[in-house]
């Protein structure tokens, strides 16, 4: 197995476990529903997600009660409503259920399972996660296997593609690749013949935390943590050499034999990353000019100029840049990657910049692709089309903070932008958008309430109980796309509740904040409310909208902590230079 | 390598892994001799038993031990 210097062993997830006193982490309800022996996995798994700032409250049903727990709605597993589900049913088992049935029920394994977890979700509430089945290849019929629709193999293989259609019209389903990682790090690493035998477990001592880091992957993004920026280091890291010193010509890059392979393998898998929504920028110490021109004119270079958000080359220290890059980017350090050959780099950022995720490369940059594999560090529980278009609005973000400094004065900056704006409900086709700007938006969120497509669509249609608002921002530099979901309850004939409302960060000091509020309050004198509560409910992350409410005119509540007014006949409009797109 | 030398290795290897300094191994040591020796630690002392040691127990032989010197016995046999 190849050393992994960012994966920790199961030793120390369970010193972790031992030594940290979770009471400040948030707490998080998982229940875990296994057919094997899962006590060491949920050691792992609560150390995995002290690591990643959680506590897990967790509920291990009784060994081998999958069925059961799920289909008596008096069970214990029930009774102890989960936010998150874990289902993980063993390829062993599987293979034992598939040896004892009929020989001519065996090709029908696959639909049976599936079928029975397609019943097993509706009963489910809260998000589950499935593990999907490694593959064990009994060699009943050796690679004939792939020819017979009732081999264990074919059975297997079907279960899994199977499991990923209805991951994927089932919007609550989430399945963790227990196979990949078996495909990663070998049968004979994650499967102890002479563990199982004694202790029925069909996880390897060895293979815990990879399951652990892939499983917390799912539930950390599910609370809104995952990655969204890759800085990256130049020189040695995305070519091989210096280019300040080895020239255009003489960095090592491109196809056919030799390293410059594996750099250009590793920039096609940062391009994918790019065109999937990640943001990508460039730190490095050079001169600017010289590091751009691979960049520019080397014809093997994958990545071009238009693909990085923020390009910072200069001789500053590299924690100075990445700050500027933060800034730039308004994301938090914990959504950042940075990736560099040099270890004293990496370390002197590690130190200054806790929160950023830095990999220890291997020294090889042969290795560097499938260590980063291992790392599965991009993962997350939502994809909309247009998050491949991130990029080009921080590049236009970057442009529009150079227009800024033009003018002196701010209103005369803000009508040059020239600003529109559509407001409309929660249509359709905007449903993903809306689903993921709630589970991403952590600063610019009074309520933190994470909504999943399925619940955007159910607010939408309960006309009686909610009023929905979406908003988009357009400006001469480019369109800015949804950037604002509001969520109001109607909690009584007079007065409205905002349930939701948050705004994405690109958008701050535009007003965004005003017209918004003055769309709201045009619906609540339209429609006969009278007054507008809002609360804000404090997290680590968006203590910059604390005295949001204050600053738009509304009155703290009596006796209601961090709950404030507006009365709708009060409200005095702000001038706003957005227009209200027809 | 001695009898002696095993215990003593073997006796580190439980320290490190139940986190526990004050653990003193002999040949007539049992699970219930010692706290945290439970069913769950015991699959991690052997697996972490086997990377020192690099070897392999059988699963006979791990179901069968009655106390630590026969645990000895089988990396003594194993290493020679």
């Amino acid at each position: 197995m190849m050393e992994n210097k960012d994966i920790p062993t199961f030793k120390e997830l369970k010193k972790i476990l031992k030594q940290t006193d979770t009471s400040s982490l948030l707490k998080i309800k998982v229940a875990l529903l296994g057919d094997s022996a899962t006590q060491l996995l949920v050691t792992a798994l609560k150390g995995e997600a002290i690591r990643r700032g959680f506590c897990l409250d967790l509920f291990e049903a009784e060994y081998n009660q999958v069925e059961r727990q799920i289909l008596d709605p008096t069970s214990d597993f029930h009774a102890f409503k989960p936010q998150i589900t874990i289902l993980f049913q063993s390829t062993h088992k599987l293979l034992t259920h598939f040896e004892e049935l009929p020989p001519q029920q065996r090709n029908s394994l696959a639909k049976d399972r599936v079928d029975f977890l397609s019943d097993a979700l509706s009963l489910i509430d809260g998000k589950v996660i499935v593990y999907n089945y490694p593959e064990i290849d009994d060699a009943v019929f050796g690679s004939y296997a792939n020819k017979i629709d009732s081999s264990f193999v074919y059975q297997t293989r079907k279960l899994n593609f199977e499991l990923m259609n209805l991951a994927g019209t089932n919007p609550n389903l989430f399945i963790c690749d227990l196979s990949s990682i078996q495909n990663k790090i070998g049968r004979d690493t994650a499967f102890d013949s002479s563990v199982y035998t004694s202790t029925e477990m069909v996880l390897s001592i060895d293979v815990l935390p990879f399951v652990a880091q892939r499983t917390m992957d799912i539930i950390a993004s599910l609370q809104g943590k995952f990655k969204k920026c890759l800085i990256m280091d130049l020189d040695n890291t995305l070519w091989g050499g210096v280019i300040g010193d080895d020239g255009l010509e003489g960095i090592q890059l491109g196809h056919g034999f030799g390293i410059g392979k594996a750099f250009s393998e590793l920039q096609l898998w940062i391009k994918q990353l790019k065109d999937r929504g990640i943001i990508l920028a460039v730190c490095s110490k050079n001169n600017e000019q010289t590091a751009k021109e691979p960049f520019e004119k080397h014809p093997e270079m994958v990545l071009k100029l238009d693909d990085i958000a923020v390009f910072v080359a200069n001789w500053e220290t590299k924690v100075s840049n990445i700050m500027q890059i933060q800034q730039i980017l308004n994301i938090g350090f914990d959504s950042m990657v940075f990736i560099d050959d040099n270890p004293f780099e990496r370390n002197i950022v590690r130190e200054n910049i806790q929160q950023m995720t830095v990999p220890e490369l291997p020294e090889d940059p042969a290795e560097y692709l499938e260590y980063l594999y291992s790392l599965n560090l991009f993962e997350t529980t939502s994809y909309s089309a247009n998050d491949k278009d991130r990029t080009k609005q921080y590049q236009v973000e970057a442009q529009r903070v150079g227009e800024r400094k033009h003018f002196t004065n701010e209103n005369e900056f803000l009508q040059s932008l020239n600003m529109v704006s559509e407001v409309e409900g929660f249509t359709k086709y905007q449903t993903p958008r809306i689903a993921q700007l709630t589970q991403r938006s952590n600063q610019f969120n009074l309520r933190t309430v994470r909504y999943t497509e399925e619940d955007i669509q159910r607010l939408e249609a309960d006309k009686e109980h909610y009023k929905c608002f979406s908003f988009t921002l357009q400006d001469k530099f480019g369109d800015n796309g949804m950037i604002c979901v509001i969520v109001l309850e109607k909690k009584d004939k007079d007065t409205l509740f905002i349930n939701e409302w948050l705004m994405s960060c690109r958008v701050l000091k535009r007003g965004m904040e005003y017209f918004t509020l003055n769309t709201l309050v045009d619906y609540a004198k339209k429609e006969g409310y009278k007054t507008i509560i809002g609360e804000y409910i404090p997290t680590p992350k968006n203590s910059m909208v604390e005295k949001h409410y204050t600053n738009l005119g509304f009155q703290p509540l009596e006796n209601k902590e961090n709950q404030f007014v507006l009365r709708v006949e009060d409200h005095e409009e702000k001038q706003v230079f957005i227009k209200k797109k027809e | 390598m001695e009898r002696q030398e095993i215990l003593k290795q073997v006796n580190e290897v439980f320290m490190d892994v139940l986190d526990n300094e004050d653990i003193v191994l002999s040949d007539t040591t049992t699970a219930d001799d010692v706290e945290e020796w439970d069913s769950l630690t015991h699959v991690q002392l052997i697996v972490e038993v086997e990377k020192h040691f690099k070897i392999k127990f059988t699963s006979q032989e791990i179901l069968t031990w009655k106390n630590v010197g026969e645990m000895i016995t089988s990396i003594e046999n194993k290493i020679k």
